[in-house]
């Protein structure tokens, strides 16, 4: 009985502080990106809220929430205000599966530092990314505005076109760790990070991670000098600030999930593991940053023309290769 | 279709912000930092007096009449010397759009444009005017001017005794 407290204690504790940890690097990777951006546009970006603008995400928090919860007159209630939890709730469950360091040594027993180790950890993983195209379709739908129904149209449309390419591009690396599981995957790159061994899945994964976090060079569902916001065109509050939080916490979730499949997840060489791994997560953020301070949008037919045409039989050839290879090297194994 | 071309163009803009990221940024935080402002930088208006220290607004009116949004206001009065002068003179700066109309105007240089452009205020009240704020102790962009020693009033100097005047003819004198 003592037993099983203390290891639901010690659960309760991890979960606490990954919750406590995504949410806050979410809200200061807000920050990050519109210090980041700022400087790449030679401004201060924000600096007027605590020491050099530190206190920012809080100051955003009150406003968000203080402001008020509107809801469009011919709405659809209950998908309207469903719809923002939906894409933070995604976002925030994906991170279950990703391991951020070695399983620790704990009062005599072992805590895999990891929420949940599921055998089929990417599958789960891409359940979610697809679950979180719902919540910008729905939010888009309910809104009954024409941009914010552009929007969601054009999620879906984007989704369909990068889902498949991005798919295809983690086969190879499943069939180089010959595991689902996230944990299994980290550790086959305990010698050498995939993004070594198989660059090509490495760049049309994190394409299709671009596409799938709806930011710059494909952030067509929010363009924001076409369709005002795209789909959460009709959200004010907090619920606005959900679908932010959410895409924040996504950029976070993905820099994690191709941390841990390319990058080789928390290996490396001196320090503590956990400091790998939140740096190479920081590293992916700040190239994403990078990014969107760089490149211009993507037109519709542009975005799904590459999508179809470039990547998928990209990751295609790819796969035939990766598998020929390892075939080739592992004989009969 | 130039292949090498789109890639390079692709990945070239990246060294540029790249570049930037390190580079100072040219804003000017506003508050604690000002640019200086040009020499002849026109913002609120002036009301400049003569070389002797006496008020140089003869309350013509003119300058509310050219004023586009009608923000200027005051009334006339004339002290028992003959000399001219505005009883009150209000100037609303909620409405002055500071265009410079009045200070073109203005027949007597009294109204000149300075350099003062922070008005800056939560109530509207406190954005009236009075000619007691609007005074100021100098004359302004030419400070040797002074309107009665020109227009043959007998006021500072006996009529006809400036010297760019003639004494005044007797048209007694032109009878035949």
């Amino acid at each position: 009985m003592n037993d099983l407290l203390l290891t639901g204690l010690l659960m309760l504790i991890k979960l606490g502080m990954i919750l406590a940890v995504l949410l806050t690097m979410a809200a200061y990777l807000v920050l990050a990106e519109r210090k980041l951006l700022a400087r790449m546009q030679r401004r201060y970006g924000p600096n007027r809220v605590g020491f050099g603008g530190m206190l920012q995400p809080l100051a955003d928090l009150i406003k968000l929430l203080t402001k008020e919860d509107f809801l469009p007159a011919q709405a659809d209630k209950w998908l309207f205000l469903l719809a923002p939890g939906l894409a933070a709730v995604t976002a925030l469950l994906a991170f279950a599966v990703v391991p951020f360091a070695p399983p620790l040594e704990l009062f005599g027993r072992q805590l895999p530092m990891v929420v949940c180790d599921l055998n089929v950890g990417i599958l789960y993983f891409f359940g979610l990314s697809s679950l979180a195209v719902y919540g910008v379709a729905l939010g888009g739908w309910a809104s009954n505005s024409k941009y914010a129904l552009l929007g969601a149209l054009r999620a879906m449309g984007q989704m369909l076109s990068y889902e498949l390419a991005m798919g295809l591009s983690i086969v190879p690396v499943i069939l180089m760790a010959r595991s689902f599981s996230l944990t299994e995957i980290v550790q086959a790159q305990a010698s050498l990070p995939f993004a070594l061994t198989n660059p090509l899945a490495f760049g049309i994964f994190f394409i299709a991670a671009l596409a799938e976090s709806k930011r710059t060079p494909f952030d067509l569902p929010e363009a924001e000098n076409e369709l005002v916001a795209g789909f959460h065109t009709e959200y004010s509050g907090m619920r606005f600030g959900l679908f932010f939080v959410g895409e924040y916490l996504n950029l976070v979730v993905l820099g994690a999930i191709i941390t841990s499949l390319f990058l080789g997840g928390w290996h490396g060489p001196l320090l503590p593991p956990i400091i790998w791994f939140l740096g190479k997560v920081l590293a992916v953020a700040f190239v994403f940053i990078w990014i969107r301070g760089t490149l211009p949008r993507l037109r519709y037919d542009q975005l799904m023309a590459f999508g179809w045409k470039a990547l998928l039989p990209l990751a295609l050839v790819n796969l035939l290769a990766t598998g020929g290879i390892l075939l080739w090297l592992g004989g009969a194994s | 279709m130039n292949l090498w071309r789109d890639i390079k163009g692709t990945f070239q803009p990246f060294w540029i912000t790249l570049r930037y990221l390190f580079k100072r940024p040219v804003t000017i935080s506003y508050p604690e930092q000002k640019r200086t402002l040009p020499p002849r930088y026109r913002a609120r208006m002036i009301l400049t007096r003569d070389p002797d220290g006496e008020e140089r607004c003869v309350a013509c009116h003119l300058c509310s009449a050219a004023c586009p949004v009608d923000c200027i206001s005051m009334q006339a009065a004339e002290r028992a010397d003959g000399r001219r002068h505005a009883a009150w003179f209000r100037i609303n700066f909620a409405r002055c759009i500071y265009c410079g109309l009045c200070a073109e105007a203005c027949p007597t240089l009294a109204i000149q444009m300075s350099s003062e452009y922070e008005l800056g205020n939560r109530d509207l009240l406190k954005l009236v005017w009075e000619k007691e704020d609007l005074l100021v102790d100098h004359g302004g962009k030419d400070p040797d001017y002074h309107f009665y020693r020109h227009t043959g009033i007998g006021v500072v100097a006996p009529r006809g005794g400036n010297n760019d005047e003639l004494p005044p003819v007797d048209i007694k004198t032109n009878l035949p």
